[in-house]
C-alpha cells in the first residue's frame, strides 16, 4: 500500500483526521510489484506538473524497491520536495524493517544502536525473551504473547499495576528461566513478582527449576507468586514444593493475579520502612 | 464431525527429524493421530517415531495419501515448506514456526491463489499451537489433555490463552469440538472469519469461544461476519487491555499501530455485534456456560 499527500511536512496521521481528501493510496500486489501506471497516477493527483512525473515515477519506484528487497515494514519520506531547479529530493526518510527477516539482512542488523533502546528491553532479546517496559509494580514471567497481556489485564483488574509484559517463548530452559527472573528484578520498581505458565510446548519442571535457581542464587524479600499448569505440572509442583522457599502457589490465573496484589499490598508497610531508613 | 480434523485424518509432519518435532510427534501419535509420514529433504529412509521419513511431500503424499500436514520448519525455509505442500495436495497445512518474514507470507498466500478454489489447501497458523478435534486427533504442540470433547468451538490468536480458555471449561465439565490457533503473526493462512465460518457450519459445534488480542483488523472482520451471517452465539475476550500504543507484545502482529486496533475498541466492535465479550480472562469459561 503506498499512500501519498500533497501536505507535507506534517505526521499523515494528522492529515488523515484534518484533509483526508488529500490523500492518495494506492494498493500493491506483491507478486508482480508497483507498477508504473500507479506510481504515474500518485504523481497526477497529487499535481506534480507533468514534466516532473518522470522523476516522481522514479523516486516511488525507489521506494517500493528498497521497500521489498530489505524486508522493510514502512519506508516514510516526509517531506518530498521540488527543488527551484525543479529536482525532486526527499529531505528526510524513515525505516522501518521486519524483525523477523533481518536474518537475510546482516548489513541493517548491524545499523542497531542498543542506546537508542530501554536496556532492559534490548537486555531481554539477547537472551531470547520477550519484554515491553511498563511503569507498574508487579513484574510479570509468562510463556506466551496472549496469556502474557491476559497475565497483565488480570493484575489490573485484580487492582495492581503490571510492571512489564514479558514472554519467556516456547521451549524454556530452566537457565532462560532464571535470566527472565534476574531481568524482571533488575527493574527497581518490582515489589513483587508473578509467575504464569501454562505449558504446551515448555515444560512446568523446567520452569520451577529456573525459578528455584534464580531464588536459590540471589533470594529477594519480595512476594513470588507461581501458577503452573499443562506439560509435566505435577512435577514442576513438586520441585517448588520442596525447595523450602516461601513462594506463593495459586491454581488459576485469577488466583494468582488475586495473591500476587493482595501480598504486594501486604507487603507495602515494609517496603516503605525498608526505603524510609535507606 | 469436527473441523479439519479426525482420527482417520492421515497426517505428515514437516521437518520431523528436528528435536521439537520428534518430541510433538510422539505425543501426537500417543494421543491417536494418524501420523503416516515425515518429511525431511536428504534423509528418506530413515524412521522417526515409527513413521517413514520422505525427501518431499509428493513422496510422502503418493506413498500415503496424506492429506494434512504439521510445518516444523524453522523461519528461513517455513514458507518454501508450506508451498510444498500446498502443490503436493495436501488439504489442510498447519504451521507452527514463529519467525517467518512477513514478505514470505505474501508469497505463500498469492502462491495458493494458482490452485482452485476446490484444490486449494487450508492454512492454519503460522506462529500458532495447532488445531485439535478432542478425542480424535490434534496437529500441533498444545498438552491435548486439557480438552474434553464436547461442543465448543475455540478459535484463538494465541496459543497458550487457548489453553487457558480450554482448561476453564474443562474445569466446568464442558468440552470443545475442534480448537484452531490462527496465530499470532500479521500475515496468516486464516483469519477468525474463516474459521467461523466453518464452526457455524458444522454440527457438532453450538457455541464459539473467540480469543483475540491487540493489533489488526480481524476482530473487526469477524464481528461483522458474526453480526451478518451466524446463528450460533459467539463469546470473545480480547487481551491487551493495559498493552501500551505502538509497542509490539511479543507476537509480531499484537500492536497496535491504527484507529480499532486496541482491545477497548475490539470488544466495543464484538459488542456491537452482538457478541457477549468476558471482561476478565479468567471468566471465558464462566461466560460461555452461562449461554449453554
Amino acid at each position: 500500500m503506498i499512500v501519498a499527500s500533497s501536505e507535507g511536512g506534517t505526521e499523515i496521521e494528522e492529515i488523515s483526521a484534518n484533509k483526508p481528501d488529500s490523500i492518495v493510496r494506492a494498493s500493491i500486489d506483491p507478486a508482480v510489484g508497483l507498477v508504473e501506471f500507479q506510481a504515474r497516477e500518485i504523481a497526477f493527483k497529487l499535481g506534480i506538473e507533468p514534466t516532473l512525473t518522470q522523476h516522481m515515477v522514479r523516486t516511488l519506484m525507489g521506494c517500493f524497491n528498497a521497500f521489498r528487497d530489505l524486508d522493510a515494514t514502512m519506508v516514510e519520506i516526509n517531506p518530498l520536495v521540488i527543488t527551484t531547479d525543479k529536482q525532486v529530493m526527499a529531505l528526510d526518510a524513515k525505516m522501518t524493517f521486519d524483525d523477523n527477516a533481518l536474518f537475510r539482512h546482516p548489513k541493517i542488523s548491524e545499523l542497531r544502536d542498543k542506546s537508542q533502546e530501554d536496556p532492559r528491553e534490548s537486555n531481554a532479546a539477547d537472551r531470547g525473551l520477550s519484554y515491553v517496559g511498563l511503569d507498574g509494580n508487579i513484574g510479570c514471567i509468562v510463556n506466551g504473547a496472549g496469556l502474557a497481556m491476559a497475565t497483565m489485564d488480570t493484575i489490573k483488574l485484580s487492582g495492581g499495576e503490571p510492571a512489564n509484559f514479558l514472554d519467556i517463548g516456547g521451549g524454556a530452559t530452566p537457565e532462560r528461566v532464571a535470566k527472565a527472573f534476574r531481568l524482571v528484578r533488575s527493574d527497581q520498581k518490582v515489589e513483587a513478582i508473578l509467575v504464569n505458565i501454562f505449558a504446551g510446548i515448555n515444560r512446568c519442571d523446567w520452569v520451577a527449576e529456573g525459578v528455584v535457581q534464580a531464588l536459590k542464587d540471589d533470594p529477594i524479600d519480595i512476594p513470588v507468586i507461581v501458577r503452573l499448569s499443562g506439560t509435566n505440572v505435577e512435577e514442576g509442583q513438586r520441585i517448588l514444593a520442596g525447595s523450602g522457599l516461601p513462594i506463593i502457589r495459586a491454581a488459576t490465573l485469577k488466583e494468582a493475579a488475586d495473591r500476587a496484589v493482595s501480598a504486594w499490598k501486604a507487603d507495602q508497610p515494609t517496603i516503605t520502612k525498608l526505603k524510609a531508613i535507606s | 464431525m469436527s473441523i479439519f480434523i479426525d482420527e482417520k485424518t492421515k497426517v505428515i509432519v514437516q521437518g520431523i527429524t528436528g528435536r521439537m518435532a520428534r518430541f510433538h510427534t510422539k505425543e501426537m501419535i500417543e494421543y491417536g493421530t494418524n501420523v503416516v509420514a515425515g518429511v525431511t529433504p536428504g534423509k528418506s529412509g530413515e524412521i522417526v517415531e515409527g513413521v517413514p521419513v520422505f525427501d518431499t511431500v509428493k513422496d510422502a503424499v503418493d506413498a500415503t495419501g496424506a492429506e494434512a500436514s504439521l510445518v516444523f520448519v524453522p523461519p528461513p525455509f517455513a514458507a518454501d515448506s508450506i508451498m510444498e505442500a500446498a502443490d503436493a495436495g495436501i488439504k489442510y497445512c498447519v504451521s507452527i514456526t514463529d519467525g517467518i518474514p512477513a514478505q514470505d507470507m505474501m508469497r505463500v498466500k498469492r502462491y495458493m491463489k494458482r490452485y482452485r478454489q476446490e484444490n486449494r489447501m487450508v492454512l492454519t497458523g503460522p506462529n500458532c499451537a495447532g488445531t485439535i478435534s478432542p478425542g480424535k486427533s490434534f496437529l500441533g504442540i498444545m498438552p491435548p489433555h486439557i480438552y474434553k470433547k464436547g461442543s465448543v468451538g475455540i478459535v484463538g490468536r494465541s496459543g497458550t490463552l487457548g489453553y487457558e480458555a480450554a482448561s476453564q471449561l474443562a474445569s466446568l465439565d464442558i468440552g470443545v469440538s475442534t480448537s484452531v490457533g490462527i496465530g499470532g503473526d500479521p500475515i496468516n493462512g486464516s483469519s477468525f472469519r474463516d474459521i467461523l465460518e466453518l464452526f457455524e457450519n458444522d454440527p457438532e459445534t453450538s457455541i464459539i469461544a473467540l480469543i483475540g488480542e491487540i493489533g489488526g483488523p480481524q476482530e473487526a472482520e469477524a464481528a461483522e461476519y458474526i453480526r451478518d451471517h451466524m446463528t450460533k452465539p459467539v463469546v470473545a475476550y480480547v487481551a491487551g487491555l493495559t498493552a501500551p500504543k505502538g509497542r509490539t507484545m511479543g507476537h509480531a502482529g499484537a500492536i497496535i499501530s491504527a484507529f480499532g486496533e486496541s482491545a477497548s475498541e475490539k470488544v466495543e466492535i464484538l459488542s456491537a455485534a452482538g457478541v457477549t465479550v468476558a471482561e476478565h480472562p479468567s471468566v471465558i469459561g464462566e461466560t460461555i456456560a452461562n449461554l449453554m
